[in-house]
């Protein structure tokens, strides 16, 4: 079974973003690869594992994002495909879903796996653009994924429970967290990424073109706050300031 | 007068509160139309009437409801097709999104996704989206036709404004081709007491509940006040307790009259929510946890003394 794993590389989610004078996020931060997708590699190995094939990483950003991808690959990976291009800064949901998906077809995979929801973008729009533009099914929000003959089976995590949902491969099936704890590299996983291949192209290697992007950013203002109120030390009143608002509010 | 189509959500039957929510801001955008697929979609349609609909468009077929979002999909680009409608709106919400996605990457337009308003300006549209982190907020310009914006759930107030929708039968069958994502079963695995959604009180508990094993604490308090009880994405994430227990961007929006952050450091992706709630209350051992700088009431200590000892003091307010 041939998997594609796509991975984004993000701000390191322990350190403070800072924003830039044209209101972009500054990009010079510590980057890693994405909490969600280590996840999704982790569940792509794990079907390797089990079920023989291929595990290719593919993303799309700058040259350092080879740094997530090599990340992967010293989890077990088998290679990676890097799509770099200074068009590509900025790019909105819609174009680096084209990218992928571009990248992605040259790979004719079976199963494609992403994250619900990336740390940084975090809206889950790439996944279910990917799947159109692939012209795959879509098996969401999986926190279990199986593989039956030609048939991929994952549960769905719903609002009160789940749901069984299935597809024939190739498929396109985006994974929640509780979908696997990825693995440490082992010291001799990272060695053996280090003469891993990680292909490298461009857009128009990829016969795309830089799209309009959905919107323009306009005013960026500070977000209302709600204003903090009164914080108090338990000294052993606490519980009774919290019953006085409790009934002020009329719910007690 | 610009053309506003509403995709109203259908969940086996039930029409999503998210979809009436938007229907109030919609009515203010233009003539607005509304497309409903699957089982209850004709009653629905009245409900969307009362609520603004001029014309819903309905198909009660149960492929709509077995399969994922390729069905809708076609349906609404064959819907574009013919009404070419200048905005469509859905809400910010898993299965929404994912229809969204399809069709804005198959009309090739790109869309605005997590929005908490729009407005129509200079003939388009402009989305406020909460940016770097929560504490910006940017106006952004729809740049395409037509302009597809996803709104968080509870972004505005549903309210009925009079009137019945014409009911048109959208004709185009579903193609066996997009019968691919088969829904196979529903498994429901909380029963929950009083649903967090609509609850009057939500204590939610984070991280800072130190294990499962506490949140017991949590239902005693929620017992005693009547309430529900939530959770923070940590602690879904670690399998403490169900998914349907967040709260926050990825999990349920809540906007009760009390809700108690107990053990949370307030993350934006949680705050955002649960922060429209009336009052805020936090307990947290942080006194600089960001949950602190928005609670109309922060309390400083450690959980597990001050929750067990609030339940106690509810209780005897109640019967003494
Ligand atoms: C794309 C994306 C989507 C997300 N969606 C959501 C979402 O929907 N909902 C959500 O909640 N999160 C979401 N998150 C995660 C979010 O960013 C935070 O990581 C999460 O909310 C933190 O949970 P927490 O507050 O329980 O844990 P922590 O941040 O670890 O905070 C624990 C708190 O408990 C306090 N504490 C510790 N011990 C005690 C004690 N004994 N008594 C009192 N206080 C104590 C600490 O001071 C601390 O403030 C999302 C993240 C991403 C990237
Ligand atoms: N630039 C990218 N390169 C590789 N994968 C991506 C990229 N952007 C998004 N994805 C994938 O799509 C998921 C959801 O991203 P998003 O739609 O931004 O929330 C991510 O976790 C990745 O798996």
């Amino acid at each position: 079974m041939k998997i594609v794993v796509t991975v984004k590389q993000v701000p390191d989610p322990n350190s403070n973003l800072t924003l830039e004078g044209d209101n972009t996020i500054s990009r010079d931060k510590e980057a890693v690869l994405d909490p969600g997708d280590e996840c999704g590699v982790e569940e792509g190995l794990q079907l390797k594992e089990a079920h023989g094939g291929e595990v290719v990483l593919v993303s799309m950003g700058p040259e350092r994002a080879k740094d997530a991808i090599r990340k992967g690959l010293s989890m077990g990976a088998d290679r990676g495909v890097l799509v770099a291009d200074p068009q590509l800064a900025g790019a909105d949901a819609l174009l680096t879903a084209r990218v992928l998906a571009a990248a992605i077809k040259q790979e004719s995979p079976d199963l494609v796996i992403c994250a619900t929801e990336s740390y940084d973008g975090s809206t889950g729009m790439v996944p279910p653009m990917l799947a159109e533009l692939l012209g795959f099914p879509q098996l969401t929000f999986a926190k279990k994924v199986e593989v039956d003959g030609p048939t991929i089976k994952i549960h769905r995590q719903t609002a009160d429970g789940y749901q069984i949902v299935e597809a024939p491969a190739p498929v396109l099936v985006t994974v929640t967290a509780a979908i696997a704890e990825p693995r440490y590299a082992s010291l001799k996983g990272i060695m053996a990424a280090r003469s891993k291949e990680i292909k490298q192209v461009a857009l128009g290697d990829l016969g795309v073109e830089r799209s309009e992007p959905a919107e323009t950013i306009g005013a960026v203002v500070d977000a209302e706050t709600r204003k903090a109120g009164e914080v108090i030390e338990d000294d052993g009143t606490a519980v009774d300031k919290i019953v006085q608002v409790l009934a002020a509010a009329k719910v007690l | 007068m610009a053309s506003i189509l509403v995709y109203a959500e259908l969940s086996e039957g039930k029409l999503a509160s998210t979809s009436l929510e938007l229907m109030a801001r919609a009515r203010e955008l233009g003539d607005v139309y509304a497309v409903a697929l699957g089982a209850g979609a004709k009653n629905a349609a009245s409900t969307l009437g009362k609520h603004g609909a001029k014309v819903v468009h309905v198909n009660e077929d149960a492929a709509y409801d077995d399969y994922i979002a390729e069905p809708a999909t076609d349906a609404l680009a064959a819907l574009y097709e013919k009404e070419k409608p200048d905005a469509i709106l859905f809400g910010f919400t898993p299965d929404s999104r994912e229809v969204a996605g399809r069709l804005a990457a198959r009309l090739g337009v790109g869309l605005i996704a997590n929005a908490g308003d729009i407005s129509a300006e200079d003939g388009g549209f402009v989305a406020k989206v909460p940016y770097f982190g929560g504490s910006k907020l940017a106006s952004m310009k729809a740049n395409a036709r037509p302009a597809i914006v996803l709104i968080r759930p509870k972004s505005f107030e549903a309210s009925e404004s009079g009137g019945t929708a014409e009911v048109k039968q959208l004709e185009t069958p579903v193609a066996e081709a997009s019968k691919r994502a088969h829904i196979a079963e529903r498994v429901v695995e909380a029963s929950e007491k009083v649903k967090l959604e609509d609850a009057r009180v939500v204590i939610s508990g984070g991280r800072g509940m130190g294990g499962p094993q506490n949140f017991p604490l949590l239902e005693d308090l929620a017992g005693a006040l009547g309430g529900a009880v939530g959770a923070s994405r940590a602690v879904v994430d670690a399998g403490w307790v169900p998914y349907s227990m967040q709260v926050g961007q990825t999990g349920k929006s809540v906007r009760p009259g009390v809700y108690i952050a107990v053990g949370i450091s307030g993350a934006m992706q949680h705050t955002v929510g649960m922060k429209t709630s009336k009052i805020i209350i936090a307990i947290n051992k942080d006194a600089e946890a960001p949950i602190m700088k928005m609670a109309d009431l922060g309390v400083v200590g450690d959980a597990l003394k001050i929750v067990p000892a609030l339940t106690a003091a509810v209780k005897k307010k109640k019967h003494g």
